[in-house]
Protein backbone atom coordinates (compact mmCIF):
# COMPACT_ATOMS: atom_id res chain seq x y z
CA UNK A 1 0.00 0.00 0.00
CA UNK A 2 1.26 3.41 -0.55
CA UNK A 3 2.75 6.11 2.05
CA UNK A 4 1.04 8.92 1.70
CA UNK A 5 -1.78 10.91 2.58
CA UNK A 6 -5.00 8.32 2.92
CA UNK A 7 -7.60 11.37 3.83
CA UNK A 8 -8.56 12.17 0.05
CA UNK A 9 -10.92 10.02 -0.94
CA UNK A 10 -11.07 7.35 -3.14
CA UNK A 11 -11.45 8.35 -6.83
CA UNK A 12 -10.63 5.28 -8.72
CA UNK A 13 -13.22 2.67 -6.71
CA UNK A 14 -14.89 1.72 -10.00
CA UNK A 15 -11.89 -0.12 -10.70
CA UNK A 16 -12.91 -2.54 -13.43
CA UNK A 17 -9.21 -4.51 -12.82
CA UNK A 18 -7.31 -5.10 -10.02
CA UNK A 19 -4.15 -2.65 -10.44
CA UNK A 20 -0.92 -3.51 -8.08
CA UNK A 21 -1.14 -0.07 -6.79
CA UNK A 22 -4.52 1.83 -5.35
CA UNK A 23 -4.54 5.06 -5.99
CA UNK A 24 -5.91 7.28 -3.39
CA UNK A 25 -5.21 10.84 -3.21
CA UNK A 26 -7.47 13.94 -3.76
CA UNK A 27 -7.96 14.54 -7.10
CA UNK A 28 -9.65 16.88 -9.60
CA UNK A 29 -11.28 15.25 -12.58
CA UNK A 30 -9.26 16.50 -15.69
CA UNK A 31 -11.43 18.19 -17.53
CA UNK A 32 -11.46 17.04 -21.63
CA UNK A 33 -8.43 17.04 -23.15
CA UNK A 34 -8.99 19.84 -26.02
CA UNK A 35 -9.65 21.63 -23.47
CA UNK A 36 -6.03 21.62 -21.84
CA UNK A 37 -3.61 24.06 -23.24
CA UNK A 38 -0.64 22.20 -24.98
CA UNK A 39 3.01 23.00 -24.14
CA UNK A 40 4.74 20.35 -26.04
CA UNK A 41 3.24 18.80 -29.16
CA UNK A 42 5.20 15.29 -29.72
CA UNK A 43 4.78 13.98 -33.57
CA UNK A 44 6.57 10.77 -34.82
CA UNK A 45 9.59 11.40 -32.29
CA UNK A 46 12.56 8.81 -33.65
CA UNK A 47 16.07 8.89 -31.38
CA UNK A 48 18.90 6.88 -31.93
CA UNK A 49 22.27 6.42 -30.14
CA UNK A 50 24.76 5.65 -32.79
CA UNK A 51 23.48 2.88 -34.97
CA UNK A 52 20.96 1.63 -32.14
CA UNK A 53 17.44 3.10 -32.14
CA UNK A 54 16.45 4.03 -28.68
CA UNK A 55 12.88 5.58 -29.33
CA UNK A 56 10.06 4.80 -31.87
CA UNK A 57 7.66 7.18 -33.28
CA UNK A 58 6.76 8.89 -30.61
CA UNK A 59 3.43 11.11 -30.62
CA UNK A 60 1.65 12.67 -28.05
CA UNK A 61 1.41 16.15 -26.36
CA UNK A 62 1.97 17.50 -22.80
CA UNK A 63 -0.04 19.84 -21.03
CA UNK A 64 0.04 22.89 -19.68
CA UNK A 65 -0.07 23.15 -15.61
CA UNK A 66 -0.26 19.32 -15.22
CA UNK A 67 2.13 16.80 -13.74
CA UNK A 68 2.58 14.21 -16.73
CA UNK A 69 4.38 11.24 -15.74
CA UNK A 70 6.17 8.45 -18.19
CA UNK A 71 6.31 5.34 -16.66
CA UNK A 72 7.47 1.77 -18.58
CA UNK A 73 10.31 -1.01 -17.67
CA UNK A 74 13.90 0.05 -18.30
CA UNK A 75 15.48 0.65 -21.21
CA UNK A 76 12.25 1.39 -22.82
CA UNK A 77 13.45 4.89 -23.70
CA UNK A 78 11.61 7.33 -20.86
CA UNK A 79 15.27 9.37 -20.24
CA UNK A 80 16.13 9.80 -23.68
CA UNK A 81 12.25 10.50 -24.87
CA UNK A 82 12.40 13.67 -21.98
CA UNK A 83 15.92 14.45 -22.79
CA UNK A 84 14.55 15.52 -26.13
CA UNK A 85 12.21 17.59 -24.74
CA UNK A 86 15.17 20.12 -23.89
CA UNK A 87 17.86 19.10 -26.38
CA UNK A 88 20.03 17.46 -23.35
CA UNK A 89 20.84 14.54 -25.77
CA UNK A 90 22.99 16.84 -28.05
CA UNK A 91 25.54 16.11 -25.48
CA UNK A 92 25.88 12.92 -27.12
CA UNK A 93 28.01 12.77 -30.14
CA UNK A 94 26.21 9.79 -31.38
CA UNK A 95 22.58 11.10 -31.12
CA UNK A 96 20.18 11.68 -34.18
CA UNK A 97 16.63 11.87 -33.54
CA UNK A 98 14.07 12.76 -36.69
CA UNK A 99 10.22 14.34 -36.33
CA UNK A 100 9.19 17.18 -34.41
CA UNK A 101 8.90 18.72 -31.13
CA UNK A 102 6.22 21.51 -31.29
CA UNK A 103 6.94 24.00 -27.99
CA UNK A 104 4.02 26.09 -27.36
CA UNK A 105 3.60 26.04 -31.72
CA UNK A 106 7.05 26.20 -32.16
CA UNK A 107 9.86 23.74 -33.84
CA UNK A 108 12.58 22.96 -30.94
CA UNK A 109 14.05 19.71 -32.48
CA UNK A 110 15.22 21.46 -35.58
CA UNK A 111 19.47 22.02 -36.15
CA UNK A 112 18.77 25.67 -36.75
CA UNK A 113 16.86 26.19 -32.90
CA UNK A 114 19.45 27.61 -30.13
CA UNK A 115 19.64 24.49 -27.41
CA UNK A 116 20.75 26.64 -24.56
CA UNK A 117 17.53 29.03 -25.56
CA UNK A 118 14.96 25.93 -25.11
CA UNK A 119 16.85 24.80 -21.73
CA UNK A 120 16.29 28.28 -20.86
CA UNK A 121 12.50 28.33 -20.93
CA UNK A 122 12.41 24.57 -20.10
CA UNK A 123 14.73 23.43 -16.82
CA UNK A 124 15.19 19.99 -15.79
CA UNK A 125 16.19 17.85 -12.15
CA UNK A 126 17.93 14.59 -12.83
CA UNK A 127 18.33 11.57 -11.21
CA UNK A 128 20.82 11.59 -8.91
CA UNK A 129 20.85 15.20 -7.26
CA UNK A 130 23.47 16.91 -8.56
CA UNK A 131 24.40 20.76 -6.99
CA UNK A 132 27.02 22.89 -7.60
CA UNK A 133 30.13 22.22 -5.36
CA UNK A 134 29.30 25.43 -4.43
CA UNK A 135 27.22 27.14 -1.49
CA UNK A 136 23.95 26.67 -0.89
CA UNK A 137 22.78 30.58 -2.05
CA UNK A 138 25.81 29.91 -4.90
CA UNK A 139 23.78 26.34 -6.27
CA UNK A 140 20.35 28.83 -6.95
CA UNK A 141 22.19 32.09 -7.78
CA UNK A 142 24.50 30.82 -10.28
CA UNK A 143 21.40 30.06 -13.18
CA UNK A 144 20.41 33.66 -12.78
CA UNK A 145 23.32 35.13 -13.05
CA UNK A 146 24.26 33.74 -16.25
CA UNK A 147 20.84 34.48 -17.04
CA UNK A 148 21.42 38.14 -16.21
CA UNK A 149 18.27 37.96 -13.28
CA UNK A 150 20.37 39.60 -11.07
CA UNK A 151 17.68 42.13 -9.67
CA UNK A 152 17.01 41.23 -6.34
CA UNK A 153 19.16 38.40 -6.42
CA UNK A 154 18.71 37.82 -2.67
CA UNK A 155 14.68 37.41 -2.67
CA UNK A 156 15.01 35.52 -5.87
CA UNK A 157 17.09 32.56 -4.26
CA UNK A 158 14.96 32.94 -1.36
CA UNK A 159 11.65 32.31 -2.89
CA UNK A 160 13.52 29.36 -5.01
CA UNK A 161 14.39 28.05 -1.69
CA UNK A 162 10.96 28.40 -0.42
CA UNK A 163 9.39 26.86 -3.44
CA UNK A 164 11.63 24.40 -2.86
CA UNK A 165 10.73 23.49 0.58
CA UNK A 166 13.76 24.13 2.14
CA UNK A 167 13.93 27.27 3.09
CA UNK A 168 13.64 26.76 6.71
CA UNK A 169 16.32 24.25 6.68
CA UNK A 170 18.97 25.85 5.25
CA UNK A 171 18.33 29.67 5.88
CA UNK A 172 21.21 29.56 8.56
CA UNK A 173 23.97 28.27 6.67
CA UNK A 174 23.01 29.83 2.97
CA UNK A 175 26.95 29.61 2.92
CA UNK A 176 27.70 25.95 3.61
CA UNK A 177 28.58 23.83 0.85
CA UNK A 178 25.60 21.89 -1.31
CA UNK A 179 27.41 18.99 -0.72
CA UNK A 180 26.93 19.29 2.92
CA UNK A 181 23.03 18.61 2.78
CA UNK A 182 21.56 15.42 2.81
CA UNK A 183 20.25 13.21 -0.76
CA UNK A 184 16.60 14.54 -0.40
CA UNK A 185 17.77 17.96 0.88
CA UNK A 186 20.39 17.74 -2.10
CA UNK A 187 17.16 16.87 -4.63
CA UNK A 188 15.42 19.75 -3.59
CA UNK A 189 18.24 22.16 -3.98
CA UNK A 190 18.35 21.15 -7.20
CA UNK A 191 14.84 21.85 -7.79
CA UNK A 192 14.90 25.10 -6.58
CA UNK A 193 17.91 25.56 -8.89
CA UNK A 194 15.71 24.58 -11.49
CA UNK A 195 12.67 26.78 -10.55
CA UNK A 196 14.55 29.96 -9.89
CA UNK A 197 15.40 30.47 -13.01
CA UNK A 198 10.87 30.92 -13.72
CA UNK A 199 11.23 28.33 -16.28
CA UNK A 200 7.78 27.18 -18.40
CA UNK A 201 8.39 23.71 -18.13
CA UNK A 202 10.14 21.14 -15.33
CA UNK A 203 11.82 17.87 -16.62
CA UNK A 204 12.22 15.61 -13.93
CA UNK A 205 14.61 11.81 -14.81
CA UNK A 206 13.53 9.76 -11.90
CA UNK A 207 13.97 12.58 -9.22
CA UNK A 208 13.69 10.36 -6.01
CA UNK A 209 15.25 6.83 -7.25
CA UNK A 210 18.10 7.73 -5.13
CA UNK A 211 15.89 8.87 -2.52
CA UNK A 212 14.81 7.22 0.61
CA UNK A 213 10.48 7.77 1.28
CA UNK A 214 10.57 10.88 3.59
CA UNK A 215 12.59 12.67 1.18
CA UNK A 216 10.51 10.97 -2.01
CA UNK A 217 7.09 11.99 -0.08
CA UNK A 218 8.32 15.55 0.63
CA UNK A 219 9.22 15.87 -3.46
CA UNK A 220 6.07 14.64 -4.56
CA UNK A 221 4.56 16.91 -2.10
CA UNK A 222 6.42 19.88 -4.02
CA UNK A 223 4.95 18.21 -7.52
CA UNK A 224 1.44 19.26 -6.30
CA UNK A 225 2.04 22.64 -4.63
CA UNK A 226 4.27 23.98 -7.80
CA UNK A 227 1.61 22.57 -10.46
CA UNK A 228 -0.16 25.74 -10.66
CA UNK A 229 2.74 27.44 -11.85
CA UNK A 230 4.66 25.04 -13.98
CA UNK A 231 4.25 21.90 -16.39
CA UNK A 232 6.05 19.24 -15.13
CA UNK A 233 7.14 15.90 -16.48
CA UNK A 234 8.82 13.48 -14.62
CA UNK A 235 10.20 9.98 -15.65
CA UNK A 236 9.44 7.50 -12.88
CA UNK A 237 9.68 3.54 -12.93
CA UNK A 238 8.28 3.57 -9.48
CA UNK A 239 4.43 3.17 -10.79
CA UNK A 240 2.92 4.33 -6.68
CA UNK A 241 4.40 7.56 -7.54
CA UNK A 242 3.38 7.62 -10.95
CA UNK A 243 -0.39 7.66 -9.34
CA UNK A 244 0.27 9.72 -6.85
CA UNK A 245 1.52 12.78 -8.28
CA UNK A 246 0.80 12.33 -12.39
CA UNK A 247 -2.52 13.86 -13.80
CA UNK A 248 -1.34 12.21 -17.34
CA UNK A 249 0.76 8.79 -17.92
CA UNK A 250 2.10 7.80 -20.71
CA UNK A 251 3.23 4.18 -20.88
CA UNK A 252 6.32 3.11 -22.83
CA UNK A 253 7.80 -0.18 -23.22
CA UNK A 254 9.78 -2.28 -25.34
CA UNK A 255 9.01 -3.91 -28.76
CA UNK A 256 10.94 -5.72 -30.98
CA UNK A 257 11.78 -4.69 -34.87
CA UNK A 258 11.59 -6.71 -37.76
CA UNK A 259 15.46 -7.79 -37.04
CA UNK A 260 14.84 -8.35 -33.78
CA UNK A 261 16.48 -4.77 -32.37
CA UNK A 262 14.91 -3.40 -29.02
CA UNK A 263 13.75 0.00 -29.25
CA UNK A 264 11.16 1.95 -27.01
CA UNK A 265 7.78 3.07 -27.97
CA UNK A 266 4.74 4.90 -26.71
CA UNK A 267 2.11 1.76 -25.89
CA UNK A 268 -0.87 4.49 -24.15
CA UNK A 269 -0.71 8.06 -22.67
CA UNK A 270 -4.39 9.00 -21.15
CA UNK A 271 -5.19 10.21 -18.15
CA UNK A 272 -3.63 8.75 -15.10
CA UNK A 273 -7.15 7.49 -13.70
CA UNK A 274 -7.72 5.36 -17.46
CA UNK A 275 -3.86 4.44 -17.29
CA UNK A 276 -4.43 2.70 -13.69
CA UNK A 277 -7.90 1.79 -13.83
CA UNK A 278 -8.78 1.20 -17.15
CA UNK A 279 -6.25 0.46 -19.74
CA UNK A 280 -7.32 0.19 -23.69
CA UNK A 281 -3.52 -1.69 -24.32
CA UNK A 282 -3.28 -5.42 -22.93
CA UNK A 283 0.44 -4.35 -22.19
CA UNK A 284 -0.66 -1.80 -20.28
CA UNK A 285 -2.24 -3.42 -18.30
CA UNK A 286 0.26 -5.88 -17.78
CA UNK A 287 2.76 -3.65 -16.57
CA UNK A 288 0.01 -1.93 -14.30
CA UNK A 289 -0.98 -4.99 -12.46
CA UNK A 290 2.44 -5.76 -12.12
CA UNK A 291 2.52 -9.11 -14.27
CA UNK A 292 5.45 -7.53 -16.36
CA UNK A 293 8.48 -4.95 -15.51
CA UNK B 1 34.66 -33.39 -8.03
CA UNK B 2 33.03 -34.60 -4.63
CA UNK B 3 33.08 -31.24 -1.79
CA UNK B 4 33.97 -33.83 0.66
CA UNK B 5 37.33 -35.44 -0.61
CA UNK B 6 39.52 -33.17 1.43
CA UNK B 7 42.74 -35.01 1.26
CA UNK B 8 43.99 -32.99 -1.38
CA UNK B 9 43.82 -30.01 -0.07
CA UNK B 10 46.32 -32.13 3.12
CA UNK B 11 48.80 -33.91 0.82
CA UNK B 12 50.88 -31.47 -0.72
CA UNK B 13 51.77 -32.59 -4.32
CA UNK B 14 54.88 -31.57 -6.49
CA UNK B 15 52.68 -29.34 -8.47
CA UNK B 16 51.63 -27.72 -5.90
CA UNK B 17 55.00 -26.89 -4.53
CA UNK B 18 56.65 -25.63 -7.76
CA UNK B 19 54.00 -23.23 -7.56
CA UNK B 20 54.12 -21.63 -4.28
CA UNK B 21 58.37 -21.42 -5.43
CA UNK B 22 57.84 -19.97 -8.52
CA UNK B 23 55.15 -17.46 -6.97
CA UNK B 24 57.56 -16.26 -3.89
CA UNK B 25 60.56 -16.32 -6.57
CA UNK B 26 58.48 -13.95 -8.67
CA UNK B 27 57.49 -11.77 -5.86
CA UNK B 28 60.83 -11.26 -4.66
CA UNK B 29 62.03 -10.02 -7.61
CA UNK B 30 59.18 -7.24 -7.93
CA UNK B 31 60.23 -6.43 -4.35
CA UNK B 32 63.66 -6.54 -5.60
CA UNK B 33 63.22 -4.09 -9.21
CA UNK B 34 60.55 -1.65 -6.89
CA UNK B 35 63.87 -1.47 -4.15
CA UNK B 36 66.38 -1.21 -6.97
CA UNK B 37 64.60 2.30 -8.16
CA UNK B 38 64.50 3.53 -4.41
CA UNK B 39 68.15 2.49 -4.31
CA UNK B 40 69.05 5.02 -7.08
CA UNK B 41 66.76 7.49 -6.20
CA UNK B 42 68.29 7.51 -2.83
CA UNK B 43 72.08 7.08 -4.32
CA UNK B 44 71.46 10.27 -6.17
CA UNK B 45 70.27 12.30 -3.66
CA UNK B 46 73.29 11.17 -0.62
CA UNK B 47 76.18 11.48 -3.62
CA UNK B 48 74.66 15.01 -4.46
CA UNK B 49 74.22 16.03 -1.26
CA UNK B 50 77.23 14.87 0.49
CA UNK B 51 79.48 16.59 -2.41
CA UNK B 52 76.85 19.85 -2.43
CA UNK B 53 76.52 20.31 0.89
CA UNK B 54 80.05 22.07 1.66
CA UNK B 55 79.46 24.78 -1.13
CA UNK B 56 76.09 25.40 0.43
CA UNK B 57 76.26 28.73 2.06
CA UNK B 58 74.54 32.18 1.64
CA UNK B 59 77.29 32.92 -1.36
CA UNK B 60 75.83 30.58 -2.88
CA UNK B 61 72.58 32.35 -3.08
CA UNK B 62 73.50 36.17 -2.93
CA UNK B 63 76.83 36.00 -5.29
CA UNK B 64 77.28 35.39 -9.13
CA UNK B 65 79.55 33.55 -10.84
CA UNK B 66 82.70 35.23 -12.18
CA UNK B 67 84.25 34.63 -15.32
CA UNK B 68 87.82 33.44 -15.46
CA UNK B 69 87.88 33.59 -11.42
CA UNK B 70 90.80 31.39 -10.09
CA UNK B 71 90.45 28.71 -7.14
CA UNK B 72 90.15 31.92 -4.91
CA UNK B 73 87.38 33.84 -5.69
CA UNK B 74 84.30 33.45 -3.50
CA UNK B 75 81.26 33.26 -6.31
CA UNK B 76 78.04 31.74 -5.76
CA UNK B 77 75.15 30.85 -8.11
CA UNK B 78 72.72 33.88 -7.34
CA UNK B 79 72.97 34.87 -11.85
CA UNK B 80 71.76 31.32 -12.40
CA UNK B 81 69.09 31.34 -10.02
CA UNK B 82 67.68 34.41 -11.35
CA UNK B 83 68.38 33.63 -14.99
CA UNK B 84 66.08 29.94 -13.90
CA UNK B 85 63.47 32.07 -12.51
CA UNK B 86 63.05 34.18 -15.17
CA UNK B 87 62.90 32.14 -18.27
CA UNK B 88 61.22 29.12 -16.04
CA UNK B 89 58.21 31.62 -15.32
CA UNK B 90 58.35 33.30 -18.68
CA UNK B 91 58.21 30.00 -19.95
CA UNK B 92 54.96 29.03 -17.55
CA UNK B 93 53.38 32.26 -18.40
CA UNK B 94 53.64 30.65 -22.40
CA UNK B 95 52.60 27.23 -21.48
CA UNK B 96 50.14 27.73 -18.80
CA UNK B 97 47.17 29.61 -20.59
CA UNK B 98 47.37 27.63 -23.73
CA UNK B 99 47.61 24.42 -22.55
CA UNK B 100 44.49 25.18 -20.59
CA UNK B 101 42.89 26.34 -23.96
CA UNK B 102 43.90 23.00 -25.71
CA UNK B 103 42.31 20.65 -22.80
CA UNK B 104 39.42 23.04 -22.79
CA UNK B 105 38.73 22.36 -26.65
CA UNK B 106 40.27 18.68 -26.15
CA UNK B 107 37.55 17.82 -23.10
CA UNK B 108 35.02 20.01 -24.10
CA UNK B 109 34.54 20.82 -27.17
CA UNK B 110 36.25 18.96 -29.99
CA UNK B 111 34.38 16.20 -31.78
CA UNK B 112 35.89 12.50 -30.90
CA UNK B 113 38.27 12.13 -33.98
CA UNK B 114 39.44 15.81 -33.42
CA UNK B 115 40.33 14.89 -30.01
CA UNK B 116 41.83 11.70 -30.93
CA UNK B 117 44.17 13.70 -33.64
CA UNK B 118 45.20 15.98 -30.93
CA UNK B 119 45.67 13.95 -28.26
CA UNK B 120 48.29 11.96 -30.55
CA UNK B 121 50.09 15.19 -31.36
CA UNK B 122 50.47 16.05 -27.82
CA UNK B 123 51.85 12.68 -27.11
CA UNK B 124 54.44 13.02 -30.05
CA UNK B 125 55.44 16.67 -28.80
CA UNK B 126 56.17 15.20 -25.58
CA UNK B 127 58.30 12.34 -26.93
CA UNK B 128 60.23 14.80 -28.99
CA UNK B 129 63.91 14.86 -27.57
CA UNK B 130 64.25 18.29 -25.63
CA UNK B 131 67.74 18.87 -27.98
CA UNK B 132 65.53 19.07 -31.17
CA UNK B 133 62.79 21.33 -30.21
CA UNK B 134 66.41 23.78 -28.50
CA UNK B 135 67.61 23.60 -32.12
CA UNK B 136 64.04 24.33 -33.68
CA UNK B 137 63.77 27.51 -31.77
CA UNK B 138 67.67 28.17 -32.48
CA UNK B 139 66.72 28.11 -36.05
CA UNK B 140 63.34 30.29 -35.38
CA UNK B 141 64.68 33.02 -32.81
CA UNK B 142 68.02 32.90 -32.07
CA UNK B 143 69.49 32.66 -36.15
CA UNK B 144 69.43 36.47 -36.92
CA UNK B 145 68.94 37.75 -33.54
CA UNK B 146 70.72 36.21 -31.35
CA UNK B 147 70.53 34.47 -27.87
CA UNK B 148 68.22 35.18 -25.33
CA UNK B 149 66.03 34.34 -22.00
CA UNK B 150 63.10 34.71 -24.29
CA UNK B 151 64.66 31.75 -27.17
CA UNK B 152 65.00 29.82 -23.93
CA UNK B 153 61.78 30.39 -22.17
CA UNK B 154 59.87 29.77 -25.59
CA UNK B 155 62.23 26.15 -26.34
CA UNK B 156 60.74 25.44 -22.61
CA UNK B 157 57.61 25.99 -22.89
CA UNK B 158 57.64 23.96 -26.23
CA UNK B 159 58.62 21.37 -23.73
CA UNK B 160 55.71 22.22 -21.17
CA UNK B 161 53.11 22.49 -23.05
CA UNK B 162 52.16 19.00 -23.53
CA UNK B 163 52.84 18.07 -19.89
CA UNK B 164 50.09 20.69 -19.08
CA UNK B 165 47.60 19.73 -21.46
CA UNK B 166 47.70 16.04 -21.02
CA UNK B 167 47.25 16.76 -17.51
CA UNK B 168 44.76 19.17 -17.26
CA UNK B 169 42.57 17.20 -19.89
CA UNK B 170 42.82 14.22 -17.26
CA UNK B 171 41.54 16.15 -14.47
CA UNK B 172 38.80 17.94 -16.90
CA UNK B 173 37.89 14.16 -17.90
CA UNK B 174 37.81 13.20 -14.13
CA UNK B 175 34.94 16.26 -13.41
CA UNK B 176 31.75 14.33 -13.71
CA UNK B 177 28.95 14.77 -16.54
CA UNK B 178 26.44 15.45 -14.17
CA UNK B 179 27.53 18.92 -13.19
CA UNK B 180 28.04 20.07 -16.91
CA UNK B 181 24.42 18.69 -17.41
CA UNK B 182 23.39 20.53 -14.36
CA UNK B 183 24.58 23.61 -15.40
CA UNK B 184 23.48 23.34 -19.23
CA UNK B 185 20.15 22.58 -17.44
CA UNK B 186 19.32 25.70 -15.92
CA UNK B 187 20.43 27.45 -19.26
CA UNK B 188 23.83 28.01 -19.55
CA UNK B 189 25.63 28.19 -22.62
CA UNK B 190 28.59 25.82 -23.17
CA UNK B 191 31.29 28.71 -21.73
CA UNK B 192 29.79 29.68 -18.90
CA UNK B 193 29.47 25.72 -17.86
CA UNK B 194 33.25 25.84 -18.57
CA UNK B 195 34.22 28.42 -16.97
CA UNK B 196 31.83 29.13 -14.10
CA UNK B 197 31.72 25.36 -13.24
CA UNK B 198 33.81 22.66 -14.97
CA UNK B 199 37.40 24.60 -14.47
CA UNK B 200 36.64 25.77 -10.78
CA UNK B 201 36.56 21.96 -10.34
CA UNK B 202 40.00 21.67 -11.93
CA UNK B 203 41.64 24.54 -10.66
CA UNK B 204 44.00 21.66 -7.69
CA UNK B 205 44.83 19.48 -10.88
CA UNK B 206 45.92 22.17 -12.92
CA UNK B 207 48.58 23.09 -10.35
CA UNK B 208 49.68 19.81 -10.00
CA UNK B 209 50.60 19.47 -13.61
CA UNK B 210 52.08 23.02 -13.49
CA UNK B 211 54.14 22.31 -10.72
CA UNK B 212 55.74 18.68 -12.09
CA UNK B 213 56.23 20.35 -15.84
CA UNK B 214 57.76 23.41 -13.38
CA UNK B 215 60.20 20.65 -11.92
CA UNK B 216 60.81 19.15 -15.50
CA UNK B 217 61.56 22.22 -17.13
CA UNK B 218 63.67 23.66 -14.18
CA UNK B 219 66.55 21.19 -15.21
CA UNK B 220 66.06 21.00 -18.87
CA UNK B 221 69.96 21.66 -20.18
CA UNK B 222 69.94 20.59 -23.55
CA UNK B 223 67.69 23.51 -25.32
CA UNK B 224 69.25 26.17 -23.13
CA UNK B 225 72.93 25.62 -24.69
CA UNK B 226 71.66 26.58 -27.76
CA UNK B 227 69.25 29.44 -27.03
CA UNK B 228 70.75 31.02 -23.81
CA UNK B 229 73.78 29.63 -22.32
CA UNK B 230 76.03 32.64 -23.81
CA UNK B 231 75.54 34.75 -20.57
CA UNK B 232 77.45 38.07 -19.66
CA UNK B 233 78.79 38.25 -15.99
CA UNK B 234 76.77 39.27 -12.88
CA UNK B 235 73.11 39.14 -11.95
CA UNK B 236 70.53 40.05 -14.39
CA UNK B 237 66.62 40.09 -14.96
CA UNK B 238 66.51 41.47 -18.65
CA UNK B 239 65.10 38.53 -20.95
CA UNK B 240 65.85 40.50 -24.04
CA UNK B 241 69.78 39.34 -23.12
CA UNK B 242 70.55 35.32 -22.47
CA UNK B 243 70.65 34.74 -19.05
CA UNK B 244 72.75 32.26 -16.96
CA UNK B 245 71.04 29.38 -15.77
CA UNK B 246 71.04 26.52 -13.42
CA UNK B 247 71.74 23.46 -15.37
CA UNK B 248 74.37 25.38 -17.96
CA UNK B 249 75.82 27.02 -15.23
CA UNK B 250 76.54 23.16 -13.78
CA UNK B 251 77.26 21.82 -17.01
CA UNK B 252 79.88 24.63 -17.70
CA UNK B 253 81.53 24.49 -14.35
CA UNK B 254 82.06 20.86 -14.48
CA UNK B 255 84.01 21.51 -17.48
CA UNK B 256 86.48 24.04 -15.68
CA UNK B 257 89.97 22.77 -14.23
CA UNK B 258 89.32 24.46 -10.57
CA UNK B 259 87.51 22.27 -7.80
CA UNK B 260 85.81 24.92 -6.21
CA UNK B 261 84.17 25.06 -9.30
CA UNK B 262 83.12 21.47 -8.81
CA UNK B 263 82.00 22.17 -5.34
CA UNK B 264 80.03 24.82 -7.27
CA UNK B 265 78.34 23.05 -9.82
CA UNK B 266 77.56 20.20 -7.04
CA UNK B 267 75.75 22.35 -4.80
CA UNK B 268 73.69 24.30 -7.86
CA UNK B 269 72.47 20.08 -8.37
CA UNK B 270 71.64 19.76 -5.04
CA UNK B 271 69.47 23.18 -5.10
CA UNK B 272 67.70 21.85 -8.13
CA UNK B 273 67.17 18.20 -6.91
CA UNK B 274 65.55 19.70 -3.47
CA UNK B 275 63.18 22.32 -5.27
CA UNK B 276 62.40 19.57 -7.97
CA UNK B 277 61.47 17.05 -5.05
CA UNK B 278 59.88 19.47 -3.00
CA UNK B 279 57.81 20.23 -5.98
CA UNK B 280 56.81 16.78 -6.42
CA UNK B 281 55.88 16.11 -3.42
CA UNK B 282 53.83 19.43 -3.24
CA UNK B 283 52.07 18.13 -6.32
CA UNK B 284 51.24 14.91 -5.15
CA UNK B 285 49.95 16.38 -1.90
CA UNK B 286 47.64 18.81 -4.04
CA UNK B 287 46.63 16.37 -6.02
CA UNK B 288 45.51 13.78 -3.37
CA UNK B 289 43.65 16.85 -1.91
CA UNK B 290 42.06 17.73 -4.95
CA UNK B 291 41.30 13.70 -5.88
CA UNK B 292 39.27 13.44 -2.64
CA UNK B 293 37.67 17.20 -3.50
CA UNK B 294 36.12 15.41 -6.66
CA UNK B 295 35.47 12.34 -4.94
CA UNK B 296 32.95 13.91 -2.52
CA UNK B 297 31.33 16.15 -5.40
CA UNK B 298 30.54 12.89 -7.38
Amino acid sequence: MMTGETKGETVFASSTIEPAVRVETKRQPLPPRERLEQVFDIQDLTAIYGSKPALKDVSMEVYKNLVTAVIGPSGCGKSTFIRCLNRMNDLVPSFRQTGTIRYHGQDIAGRDVDPVAVRRTIGMVFQRPNPFPKSIFDNVAWGLRVLGMKDDLSGRVERALTQAALWDEVKDRLKASGLSLSGGQQQRLCIARAIAVEPDVVLMDEPASALDPIATQAIEQLLHDLKSEYSFVIVTHNMQQAARVADMTAFFSISRGAEGERSGELIEYDSTEKIFTAPSDKRTEDYVTGRFG
Amino acid sequence: MSAADLSLLQRPNDRLRRRRAMNRGMELLALLAAALAVFILGVVVWSVAQRGASALNLDLFTKAQQAFAGPNVKQGLANAFAGTLVIVGLATALALPVGILIAIYVNEFAPPRVKYFVGLTLDVLFGVPAIVIGFFVYGLLVVGHGQSAFAGAFALGVIMLPLVARSTIEVLALVPNSLREAALGVGAPRWRMTLGVVLPQTVGGIVTGTTLAVARIAGETAPLLVTCSLAGNGIAWNPSHALQTIPVAIFEATESPYASDHALAWAGALVLVLFILFASLTARWVATRNRRKLARSR
